[in-house]
């Protein structure tokens, strides 16, 4: 059969809207000249300057404080959830309601947050963009892992319990580690999620401990130097290893 | 005969459906037993009720042990039970290999590691899956892995061991094999099978006796010979086998129908509305004049089935045709006039139960 060659044109274009803004990005990171938008040659000075900023090391620490705390804690209460919506509340009102704080939009979540923590008297910190990162991350994991329950077969924990193992010992056998996928896919998103997230942090956030994006949002505004161009370019590094390797996982394990 | 088994009085309803009305089984030692019925008919949650995930609303499952002591199940939670249950859908363990998943029920007893690895290398031998020991689930075909689950299941030396359906994931070839397969192992470990199953053919080819289930009921239990040539009811002369089925009204040791008494035996009493049951292989077609005929009808089709023959002969006042398995090559062509014929002792008389094969007298002819 012949190829339709001119098919492929909307395929090019798609993927070129998509990828030219990054292609520029990651091309713009490794210019020389001082100016964002003239290419006078090909450098690293700026990765090099990256690093010995103040601003930039102290974001990023805090960043990764929230992003591993939150995974860990949305990793944990999310898997949790996703249990209890899919074995014991067998209701797609419930289990509608335990996803919402994954769609609704980031600005109604943050202002909520935001008042929320004012109503308890709690101080704007890390503590608490992590516990905010926790709320959206949660409903991330579950979605994950009760799509994941919802293709196990649940005779095999009665199988389990029917070959002599107690409730306990066929959780941590049988549940969990055919679930492991799922919750490690979800546990990546929630770090990939909270790694640059800007909106819930900029409205729950402390004064003095700003994350990497809010950094980048006060760099921003005096204009976009190459260091910034640097920076995005390694978090988007960052973002598609984790990406991918989420993708991975899964796949992996759906040919099981 | 002492039984391993006791199903006694078990009911179980969910909202207004009655799963199991009133089941009382007993079930013996060393025997292969079905439990055979349409689907829905409450065998599965019968066998679910032994192993311990539904839970009876009333009556006893009780299991002999090895001291001659009674257990009764329905106190244990499922991993404290004497029985083992294998799964339709065999629900082996994805994330583990065939060796992982047959040692799985013995680590939970707290067996010693060299015990584990001796049974476990006898039962995958018993099976004949010794060289697939390192494979995943997934890496199995169908047959190997329903043989992983019953090793699996039969390695932990169960009083009972119930399957559920264990064929019918299988396509037809692998059955017909897994089926001498399932009673060859049955013998050699010794140990009481349960099955359900939906086939009448895979129940009546593997089971030592058969409890026929409808509708949360047991219709009949009985070995498969005397459930083919005796049914209890009309039930069970439909569900098991071909055949014909001729409604009327009892008239002493015959069935008064289409204008005439067919003679006919009657197992138990029947008075008023009643069937009489006719098996293709028991009924013989006579020329029309033969004196000996009990029935006169018209060919309106024949098979040849390689060694046998079946005719299809319509009687006037019948409505599906009389059907007749003859040996060897048809030899009556379609519209030929042919007489039917039994021996009474092979026509069944059963009282017609439910109304809806009895005929009006008025319409024989």
């Amino acid at each position: 059969m012949p190829r339709v060659g001119w098919l492929r044109v909307p395929l090019i274009v798609t993927y070129a809207f998509l990828y030219l803004p990054i292609a520029v990005l990651v091309v713009m990171s490794f210019n020389a000249s001082k100016t964002p938008f003239t290419w006078t040659g090909f450098s690293t000075r700026w990765y090099g300057e990256l690093f010995s900023n103040e601003l930039i090391r102290e974001g990023f620490v805090n960043t990764m404080i929230v992003a591993i705390g939150a995974t860990v804690l949305a990793t944990i209460l999310g898997t949790l959830l996703a249990i209890g919506v899919a074995r014991y509340f067998r209701s797609s009102i419930v289990e509608a309601y335990s996803l919402a704080p994954a769609i609704i939009p980031d600005l109604a979540l943050a202002i909520g947050l935001l008042a929320l923590f004012g109503l308890l008297g709690v101080t704007l910190s890390l503590v608490s963009v992590l516990l905010s990162h926790v709320v959206f991350g949660m409903a991330f994991v579950a979605a994950v892992v009760i799509a994941r329950l919802g293709q196990t077969d649940a005779s095999l924990e009665e199988a389990s319990r029917d070959l002599g193992a107690g409730a306990v010992t066929t959780f941590a056998r049988i549940t969990l580690p055919s679930l492991a996928p799922a919750i490690v896919a979800g546990a990546l998103l929630v770090f990939t999620l909270s790694l640059d997230e800007f909106v819930v942090a900029y409205f729950t956030d402390g004064p003095n401990t700003p994350t990497l994006p809010i950094v980048i949002y006060s760099m921003v505004r005096f204009g976009v130097t190459p260091e910034i161009n640097a920076l995005a370019a390694l978090l988007l590094l960052v973002s598609f290893t984790i990406v991918l390797s989420a993708q991975r996982i899964t796949r992996l394990t759906d040919a099981v | 005969m002492t039984s391993l088994l006791r199903i006694d009085h078990v009911s179980k309803a969910y909202g207004s459906t009655q799963a199991l009305d009133d089941v009382s089984i007993d079930i013996r030692p060393n025997e292969f037993f079905a439990l055979l019925g349409p689907s829905g008919c409450g065998k599965t949650t019968l066998l679910r009720s032994i192993a311990g995930f539904e839970d009876p609303d009333a009556g006893s499952i009780t299991v002999t042990d090895a001291s001659g002591g009674q257990t009764d199940l329905l106190v244990l939670p499922p991993n404290r039970r004497p029985v083992n249950l294998m799964f339709q859908s065999y629900a082996l363990f994805p994330h583990m290999n065939v060796r992982r998943n047959v040692a799985y029920g013995l680590e939970r007893e707290g067996l010693s590691k060299d015990e584990i690895a001796a049974r476990v290398d006898e039962v995958l031998a018993t099976v004949g899956l010794a060289d697939r020991a390192k494979a995943r689930p997934a890496q199995l075909s169908g047959g190997q892995r329903q043989r992983v689950a019953l090793a699996r299941a039969i390695v932990k030396r169960p009083r009972l061991l119930l399957l559920d359906e264990p064929l019918s994931a299988l396509d037809r070839k692998v059955r017909a094999e897994m089926q001498l397969e399932l009673k060859r192992l049955q013998h050699e470990v010794g140990i009481t099978f349960v099955v359900v199953t939906h086939d009448q053919e895979e129940a009546m080819s593997m089971a030592d006796r058969i409890a026929v289930m409808h509708h949360g009921r047991v219709q009949q239990i009985d070995d498969p010979v005397t459930l083919y040539s005796r049914p209890a009811n009309v039930f069970v002369a439909d569900f098991i086998g071909s055949g014909t089925l001729i409604p009327g009204i009892a008239e002493g040791a015959g069935l008064s129908a289409l204008g005439r008494v067919l003679p006919c035996h009657a197992p138990a009493p029947v008075a008023g509305p009643a069937v009489v049951m006719l098996r293709p292989e028991s009924t013989h077609l006579t020329s029309i004049d033969d004196a000996s005929r009990l029935l006169d009808g018209t060919v309106v089709e024949t098979h040849f089935y390689g060694g046998s023959t079946i005719t299809s002969v319509r009687v006037s006042g019948l409505q599906p045709p009389v059907v007749v398995r003859t040996a060897g090559a048809p030899r009556h062509s379609v519209g030929e006039q042919v007489g039917i014929s039994w021996a009474p002792a092979d026509a069944v008389l059963l009282a017609a139960d439910d109304g809806t094969l009895a005929a009006d007298p008025g319409a024989a002819v």
